[in-house]
């Protein structure tokens, strides 16, 4: 579309050398330093044919999967509507800011005690961790998305007689739904970062249980390195997805001046 | 034209002031402005940049309410904003996540379907926007965004259009283009206009009447008719005669 000059297959054949690069320089290292308790590639391939032949691969990235999705869909069903109301009265706004601003910086790993008093140990604490992860980018970014609708497309909205709500539902929400997006996007990326924390919760599955069980139960380094692959491939696989959304053609005018 | 010169008066502008606060100072934007539109007129209010003209154009709206004085339209007084009078910004102003047809049949929603896309279909060929129906904003010029906006404006049939400096984002080709399209519609049409410009060309161009404002706070200088009929030639004596007295009026000299 820009003219640029990176023709199609280009664009998978470069990274993918990039990663055979990278696996290779990896093999290389762990021979010539002759480590045995950093795994070669080929030892976490076979770790991960283990996985697969046990049927926790699928089970482990499922159960991830799922703590991820309750926590982040929560928090988004929350943080929407949430974002929508600060924006939308500055009063609001002005009252609970401070109060975000203040819960912001802290660590979802700081909550884990008293996730663990409120949830006990299991599923709910590690989605309690996940939601609270991705709830303050959603509600952040939604409010500022309000906030900064140009003063006109409003104007134009109440001068051609729509209500409130109606300016709500067809000027303010697809005016911010970019923006939205972007935060839904930077969220999930959050949520999946803080998915290995969530499962140090006592909970016996998943991907971030994986990588700390392994190492506690017979310093299984090939196991360690595979569920942390796992984790990236399983994390770009998501960002991907959200990227298409941004090609969605009621949102793709938010987008035209990225590349 | 004398038998417009009868028609009644449309809106009536008593005695209307305006002050802002900021930091902690009263700014006085407008002073004491008292004006009278007729119905079907086409004026132009003339002023330098941050003189208040926009504010003025505001308060009429019914975004803005006076300090004090008050607007009035058809005998009732302006408290809002209302769909029989329609505000076009600078081409800023369309949805972007609309397409050219979705932006058009925005303010129809009370209407049923064949008449919403009877009018998008009328609209779309009046402001020449055919083949870009499905086009969103951002593949579309200023120019044809421009119009796109008027089109949603004259969509729901207002009986007054209220321009703010419209062509002020358009080069100097297309805006002479847009000129004679607005006027071909106003003649169609025969909307009040209500038009803010700091372009005196503009304003003798377009108007049956040019509203000259001071600098801040903004007071009616001198209201000047424009008794050329359209299509107005841009080098008979007259209109440079009138141009000329527009500029003397302001101060300015006549060469540069």
């Amino acid at each position: 579309m820009k003219g640029d000059s990176i023709r199609s297959w280009e664009r998978y054949v470069w990274p993918l050398l990039a990663v055979v690069l990278l696996l290779l320089f990896w093999d290389a290292a762990v021979r010539w330093s002759g480590t045995h308790v950093f795994p070669s590639p080929g030892k976490v391939q076979r770790g991960l044919l283990e996985l697969l032949q046990k049927g926790l691969f699928f089970q482990y990235v499922g159960d991830s999967l799922f703590r991820v999705a309750s926590g982040y869909l929560l928090a988004a069903g929350l943080g929407i509507p949430a974002g929508l109301l600060l924006g939308w009265y500055p009063s609001a706004a002005y009252t609970a800011n401070p109060a975000i601003q203040m819960m912001r910086p802290i660590s979802p790993l700081a909550w884990i005690p008293l996730a663990v008093i409120w949830f006990g140990t299991g599923d709910a604490a590690a989605i309690f961790l996940i939601f609270l992860s991705s709830f303050f980018p959603i509600v952040v970014s939604t409010m500022t998305g309000v906030r900064n609708v140009p003063p006109m497309y409003r104007q134009a909205g109440r001068n051609f007689g729509l209500t409130s709500a109606a300016l709500l539902r067809r000027v303010i929400l697809p005016a911010i739904l970019p923006q939205i997006l972007v935060g839904l996007r930077i969220a999930l990326g959050v949520a999946w970062l803080v998915i290995v924390a969530a499962e140090m919760l006592a909970v016996t599955s998943g991907l971030g249980y994986l990588v700390l069980d392994s190492r506690n139960a017979g310093q299984r380094y090939d196991l360690v390195v595979a569920g942390m692959l796992l984790i990236g491939v399983v994390g770009l696989m998501m960002d991907i997805l959200m990227r298409r959304l941004e090609r969605w053609k009621s949102v793709r005018w938010g987008f035209r001046y990225e590349t | 034209m004398p038998e417009r010169k009868a028609a009644r008066a449309k809106l009536r502008i008593n005695n209307l002031s305006m002050t802002f606060r900021r930091d902690g100072n009263a700014v006085d934007v407008l002073k004491g402005i008292d004006l009278e539109v007729r119905e079907g007129e086409f004026v132009c209010i003339l002023g330098p940049s941050g003189c208040g003209k926009s504010t003025l154009l505001n308060i009429a709206a019914g975004f803005l309410a006076p300090t004090s004085g008050e607007v009035w339209i058809d005998g009732e007084l302006v408290s809002g904003p209302d769909p029989r009078r329609i505000f076009v910004f600078q081409e800023r102003g369309v949805f972007p996540w609309l397409t050219v047809e979705g932006n058009i049949e925005f303010g129809l929603f009370k209407l049923s379907r064949e008449e919403r896309a009877r009018r998008v279909a009328h609209y779309i060929k009046l402001v020449g926007l055919q083949g870009f129906e499905h086009s969103y904003p951002h593949e579309l010029s200023g120019g044809m965004k421009q119009r796109l906006e008027v089109a949603r404006a004259l969509a729901v049939n207002p009986d007054m259009l209220f321009l703010d400096e419209p062509f002020g984002a358009l080069d100097s080709i297309t805006r002479l283009g847009m000129r004679s399209e607005l006027l071909r519609i106003w003649e169609l049409e025969r909307k009040t206009i209500l038009f803010v410009t700091h372009d005196i060309d503009e304003s003798v161009q377009l108007a049956d009447r040019v509203v000259v404002m001071t600098a801040r706070p903004a007071q009616l200088r001198r209201i000047v008719e424009i008794d050329i009929p359209h299509p107005r030639d841009l080098s008979s004596p007259r209109y440079l005669e009138l141009r000329d007295g527009i500029l003397e009026e302001i101060g300015l000299a006549h060469k540069v």
